[in-house]
């Protein structure tokens, strides 16, 4: 067994862009791990902003799933903008 | 390659009707081309081939450091050893890019690099050459990195998501690494002296077909091709990817002004390409089983700095622990 905590590494790349997965570290603590994501992730200014978590902590979708949980907005087509037709004279909506 | 003769468990291709429905599901993805995640399903041969095949692949990067590391403190200037520091350190998280990959496969780092240590996992022939003189390192990041490059370029599009997406964060990298190698040769080249000219050739007619050898055995002699090339863990071809490599190098060692040590290289107006001497097979097996010139040495060298670095990994565990029973109490 890994004697180190193993977490999962989310960058921002940019100001205004979402945090993004890159991979993981193992760490013995979150300062460690924030450290360690910063010399493996970022050595090009790949980053502006990190979050580490824990990764037993993360609750993931399961696939098997995957119908269960995304049928009910499969059937929902007036939901999207283009469900919605407007004669040309209207113009750009 | 950095990876050789993985092992996939399967000696022929199972037909659609003898899948399970399951695989034949599974093999339907990887024929679209949509990627396979941690938490699809997947048959156990894929599974058990790509944590081999990633583990080695992995393991190459970091006794890779080895051959550079010797010469750090001996780099003629400044300039070279910082290049040479920034390089080995990319090799380093080129490795733990892979073992975080091979990780949402449920493999254990730990357990992982045990099994090297104990020579049950292979890691690419290549770096069990000795490095003897500067211009290795050019040579080393000319060829040895350039060989990789084509490799990995072509594993971008592997069908395991993690795999992948840790080859485009590697190949985007590994230019600087074969760029620096050339340069190297190339100041050499053009304001050495005689004997620092005859140190280029010299790395270079002692790298060269070690660096093919990368590769791997012929097609016909891979009789694990098959499966991992269905499974789009693999998407070229052992002899393939050799070639390309040969055809885009050669225009680079004749502006350098050298040779390689094959007598049989030589342009084919013909078919497109350079025709090639034969590999010394012997030694590519000879070096895999663990008889090459540094075997020995690489792995003795691993192990000691996993065990003369456990009372840091020890510290770090304890203080930890403390300073989570501080805040507890506080």
């Amino acid at each position: 067994m890994s004697e180190w905590r193993l977490y999962e590494v989310f960058v921002r790349s940019k100001h205004g862009l979402n945090h993004k997965h890159v991979g993981s570290v193992h760490a013995a603590d979150a300062e460690m791990a924030m450290e360690n994501a910063r010399d493996l992730y970022t050595r090009r200014n790949e980053g502006v902003s990190i979050w580490v978590v824990p990764s037993d902590t993360i609750t993931a979708s399961a696939s098997d799933e995957k119908e269960v949980l995304f049928d009910p907005s499969e059937d929902k087509v007036y939901r999207h903008a283009s469900f919605y037709e407007l004669p040309d004279e209207v113009g750009h909506m | 390659m950095y990876a050789q003769l993985v092992e996939t468990g399967a000696k022929r291709l199972k037909t659609r009707d003898e899948m399970s429905p399951e695989e034949r599901e599974f093999q339907e993805k990887v024929d679209a081309e949509i990627k396979i995640e941690p938490k699809n399903w997947m048959p156990e041969g894929y599974r058990k081939t790509l944590v081999r095949q990633i583990s080695q692949h992995a393991h190459s990067e970091v006794v890779g450091m080895l051959p550079e590391g010797n010469w750090v403190t001996r780099a003629p200037t400044l300039k070279r050893k910082l290049q040479l520091m920034a390089k080995i350190q990319d090799e380093a998280g080129h490795g733990l890019y892979l073992y975080s990959a091979m990780e949402t496969l449920g493999a254990d780092r730990d357990e992982e690099i045990e099994k090297l240590h104990q020579g049950k996992a292979k890691y690419s022939s290549i770096f069990n050459y000795p490095t003897l003189n500067w211009a290795d390192m050019g040579a080393v990041g000319w060829l040895v990195d350039g060989a990789a490059i084509v490799n990995q370029v072509v594993l971008q599009r592997t069908s395991y998501g993690p795999y992948s997406r840790a080859m485009v964060r590697i190949c985007k990298e590994e230019s600087f690494h074969q760029r620096q190698g050339y340069q190297i040769l190339l100041d050499m080249m053009r304001e050495g002296t005689d004997e620092q000219k005859a140190m280029v050739q010299d790395a270079i007619n002692r790298i060269w077909w070690p660096a093919l050898m990368m590769f791997g055995p012929h097609d016909d002699e891979s009789p694990n091709s098959q499966q991992s090339m269905a499974w789009k863990i693999k998407r070229k071809s052992n002899d393939e990817l050799r070639q390309m490599f040969i055809d885009q190098t050669i225009p680079q060692l004749e502006f350098l002004g050298c040779t390689v040590p094959d007598p049989d290289l030589k342009w084919n107006e013909e078919t497109g390409h350079y025709d090639f001497g034969e590999i010394n097979w012997q030694e590519f097996y000879d070096v895999l089983k663990g008889n090459g010139p540094c075997n020995r040495e690489r792995i003795n060298t691993r192990k000691k700095a996993i065990d003369e670095g456990a009372w840091v990994r020890e510290a770090a565990v304890a203080y930890a622990k403390k300073q989570k029973q501080r805040a507890q109490a506080a």
